[in-house]
């Protein structure tokens, strides 16, 4: 016997392989194939339960707000590596100024995030005024602000213990903004710097879909000779997208700060590439012009899933490292898929 | 299909290359349905037909770029099935495409041997023979270019020429030229005739796409025509009047080649752009253009055309006016009588002056975007408020030109990377014509366009010149020149060497004064 497709199911079918070469779905069939893993190696239901759910977004939420910057970033065809660094110094500054100075937290916040703005906008302004790659120049950032860290704290941790003027520590009280920064809220269902996470994600969608100056992110970074033909700010938008990525730094510098109870100047090491990673894994192109911010919400679910997973399954950090290696290029290689 | 198709003569000895019921799809869309083809010893097949009628992707399948598809290919008689593009040029086939594949940071000889390096033992490269070859074949080219600069070095009709030069060291018996032309002039173009005349006489078969009649005219000795991805038929170019040509190729007949001229009504004596003693902005500073050299102006309605050879620096003219290379040192222009001081492109549009560039995938368009998005690149401040954009405003404004622009897409959403030639180019004009110009600089507007789509560009620059837009054109193609301006103004290393009403000018005077006599 011979079975014949109807009209309309075939249009479903090319319709669902139209579907298919949306990156949105992509990035979500791959957070779905963790999800999957999890659900099969659920550690004796840990993974069912929903602390374990948001733990996990609370712990990816710092990487995330890093993200949201990198994505803007990305989609102009740059890349920011100073973001870790820029955490570090904002973790540190927070940290002496509500700790040690006793400052008032909106003010400190303010001062922070302004920190955080101009080393951003210091990057932006290197790379479109004197026309060096972007992964130089923050490259550059990323020494500067990690050697400003260590200057300002004096290479030492800024904690509650407080050096006192003969040579003893005298532990303080930590200021309220740290307690309320690492607490969770809704009957403890979700941590505040999820919140956080989510609000920066709602700016970064704002931005790029709803705001003239997303469109001019994108019209930059697909083809940058050509936007600036067509009248767009090239320079205001290169400007535009560090400064944010560094004020987004700042952000997640406090929240780091507060879950930690100090400011370490050796915090944020490496976790420019992991605010990379979130972004490539959700599909966004380093080359530029594409990609999104719900995207990046996915990736970071993504690596924020695995690398939970692997820890309630106790797997040893060599094979954890490995295995998050292998998927990384696993879940990049499945959005190339039938490209 | 016609009945006086000719059947090609099977008898004939010579064929180099036969290719018979070639399909080709990609992901399920049949780009090339039942194509036959042939090349013989020492001819040139012209491969006519529209934008998207399949001649690139046919070409690709003989030089061995696309390796799926079904159908038959005998080379001299032998079955052959090219797994890729080495492999084809192994055996005697090279393809010059539109898009050069050369590397602009290495020297022109590593360039012309590029994949064909000649090594003695354990790898050693040998220079000095590489030296010698390379000297002899350009210097049959007529090239006399130092061969150690990088050839990112060189203008685009040298590169196109080292791509010649490339494929005369392979020694291929079938050269295949996708528009070889379309960076040339008329001399270069010339010169490169009597390059494929030599090749035609040593036995090569030869490809050859053009978009341009008088060209295909020029040069053929059969003609194929594809159209929609369907083989229509094949004749020997005397056999193939030009009107039925592009009835082949276009499905229907063109009345004319250029539509009619309107005149201008005749209160148009308002100029909209005079330029005065305006020194060219040369970014690279490779020639020497005389200073406070250009004045010139144009009116209301008027379509001003500007001829010249490569390097007479009539696109820097444009860029210019259009300040895409920042300020001008000397000189003064103004635009309906107000002075205005070229800064930035987008000063220049926000004063109503447009630039339609010659490129349109390097400086026009942004392929990752929609065809709504590219539209609106250039006037969104139009449609944005508080810095949020308007979507609905937006999409009524496209929709609407998308409909008299009569753009061929599925939806207004489409990626522009998507389209044709044509229609990439009419969204590039639309989204000039949405920023309400009061000038507007045509730098080659039917560059890689297909026929139909250049009738429809020069029907809208008639509809715009009616309305009163002020337009300046550069067209290499001295036809197109000649019927679309009022007036032509000739340009001979940056300097304004002749000025033709549209009645003097004839093809000869402006090539006469573009040369410098």
């Amino acid at each position: 016997m011979i079975v014949r497709i109807s009209p309309s199911s075939e249009n479903i079918l090319t319709g669902l392989r139209k579907l298919s070469r949306l990156p949105v779905v992509r990035a979500f069939a791959a957070l779905c194939f963790v999800v999957i893993l999890g659900i099969i190696f659920n550690a004796d239901g840990a993974f069912f339960k929903w602390d374990t759910h948001r733990d996990m977004f609370r712990h990816i939420s710092v990487f995330g707000i890093l993200a949201c910057g990198m994505t803007l970033v990305i989609i102009t065809a740059g890349i920011d590596l100073s973001v870790g660094s820029i955490l570090g110094l904002t973790a540190v500054l927070f940290s002496m100024f509500s700790i040690h100075l006793g400052w008032p937290p909106f003010f400190t916040i303010m001062v922070c995030l302004l920190a955080g703005l101009s080393c951003g906008l210091t990057s932006g302004f290197i790379i479109d005024r004197f026309k060096i790659q972007p992964f130089i120049a923050t490259l550059a950032m990323m020494v500067f602000a990690r050697g400003m860290a260590k200057w300002v704290s004096g290479g030492q941790k800024i904690s509650t213990a407080v050096l006192q003027a003969d040579g003893t520590y005298k532990y303080v009280e930590a200021p309220a903004i740290f307690n309320i920064i690492n607490s969770k809220i809704f009957h403890e269902n979700i941590a505040v710097v999820t919140l956080i996470f989510l609000g920066c994600i709602l700016i970064c969608w704002l931005i790029l879909s709803k705001l003239r100056c997303g469109r001019h992110i994108y019209a930059v970074g697909g083809n940058e000779e050509a936007a600036r033909l067509s009248g767009i700010p090239v320079t205001a938008t290169k400007l535009l997208v560090y400064g944010a990525s560094g004020f987004f730094c700042a952000i997640a510098g406090i929240c780091q700060a507060a879950q930690e109870f100090q400011g370490d100047p050796e915090a944020g090491m490496t976790y420019e590439l992991t605010a990379i990673a979130i972004v490539v894994i959700g599909g966004t192109n380093l080359m530029g012009g594409t990609g999104g911010i719900g995207l990046t919400l996915i990736g970071a679910m993504t690596i924020g899933y695995l690398e939970k997973i692997l820890s309630i399954n106790a797997v040893g950090e060599a094979s954890r490292l490995m295995l998050t290696g292998t998927i990384i290029v696993g879940a990049v290689l499945f959005q190339k898929y039938r490209k | 299909m016609d009945s006086n198709i000719h059947v090609q003569d099977m008898s004939f000895s010579g064929v180099l290359l036969k290719m018979t019921h070639i399909e080709k799809s990609f992901s399920g869309v049949r780009v090339l349905d039942d194509v036959s083809f042939d090349i013989r010893k020492g001819e040139v097949h012209v491969l006519a037909g529209e934008n998207g009628a399949g001649k690139t992707t046919l070409i690709k399948i003989i030089s061995g770029v696309h390796t799926d598809f079904k159908g038959k290919v005998l080379l001299k008689g032998h079955s052959v099935r090219f797994h890729s593009p080495s492999h084809a040029s192994r055996h005697g086939i090279s393809a010059i495409y539109q898009e050069m594949s050369l590397v602009d940071s290495m020297s022109v000889r590593d360039n012309i041997f590029l994949g064909r390096e000649r090594s003695g033992f354990l790898g050693k490269m040998d220079f000095s023979r590489e030296n010698e070859m390379c000297r002899s074949i350009l210097e049959r080219l007529g090239m006399d270019i130092d061969i150690s600069k990088p050839l990112g070095f060189y203008p685009l009709s040298i590169k196109q020429m080292i791509e010649i030069a490339k494929a005369l060291v392979y020694k291929s018996n079938i050269i295949i030229m996708d528009e070889p032309t379309s960076a040339l002039n008329a001399l270069e173009a010339s010169r490169l005739f009597q390059i494929i005349n030599d090749l035609r006489e040593s036995g090569r078969g030869i490809v050859f796409i053009s978009h341009r009649l008088e060209e295909i005219y020029r040069i053929a000795d059969r003609i194929s025509v594809l159209r929609d991805g369907k083989y229509i038929g094949t004749s020997p170019a005397e056999e193939l009047p030009s009107n039925k040509l592009v009835k082949w190729m276009v499905g229907r007949e063109l009345i004319e080649q250029f539509p009619q001229r309107k005149k201008g009504k005749e209160q148009r004596k308002e100029t909209v752009l005079s330029a005065e003693k305006v020194s060219l902005v040369d970014p690279d500073k490779k020639q020497d253009f005389p200073a406070q050299s250009i004045s010139f102006s144009v009116h209301a309605g008027e379509i001003l055309g500007i001829a010249g050879l490569q390097g007479s620096g009539k696109s820097l003219l444009l860029n210019t006016l259009f300040g895409t290379n920042g300020k001008i040192d000397k000189g003064q222009i103004r635009l309906k009588g107000k002075e205005h001081t070229v800064t930035s492109p987008k000063k220049s549009i926000r004063q109503g002056i447009a630039l339609l560039t010659n490129d349109r995938k390097y400086t026009g368009l942004i392929s990752e975007m929609s065809v709504k998005k590219n539209m609106t690149l250039s006037s969104l401040p139009k449609f944005s408020k508080w810095g949020w954009i308007q979507k609905k405003k937006e999409k009524a404004a496209v929709s609407e030109s998308f409909k008299s622009f009569s753009i061929k897409a599925n939806s207004i959403n489409q990626l522009v990377s998507t389209l044709s030639g044509g229609n990439q180019q009419k969204v590039v004009l639309a989204k000039w014509l949405e920023t309400n110009p009061q000038v507007l600089l045509l730098d080659e507007p039917t560059i890689g366009v297909d026929v139909a789509a250049k009738h429809e560009i020069y029907k809208l620059m008639n509809k715009w010149s009616c309305e009163g837009l002020a337009q300046i054109l550069i067209t290499s193609e001295l036809p197109e020149l000649l019927a679309l301006s009022d007036r032509i103004i000739v340009l001979h290393r940056g300097r304004i060497t002749a000025e033709f009403d549209r009645k003097e000018a004839t093809q000869e005077k402006i090539l006469q004064s573009a040369m410098g006599e």
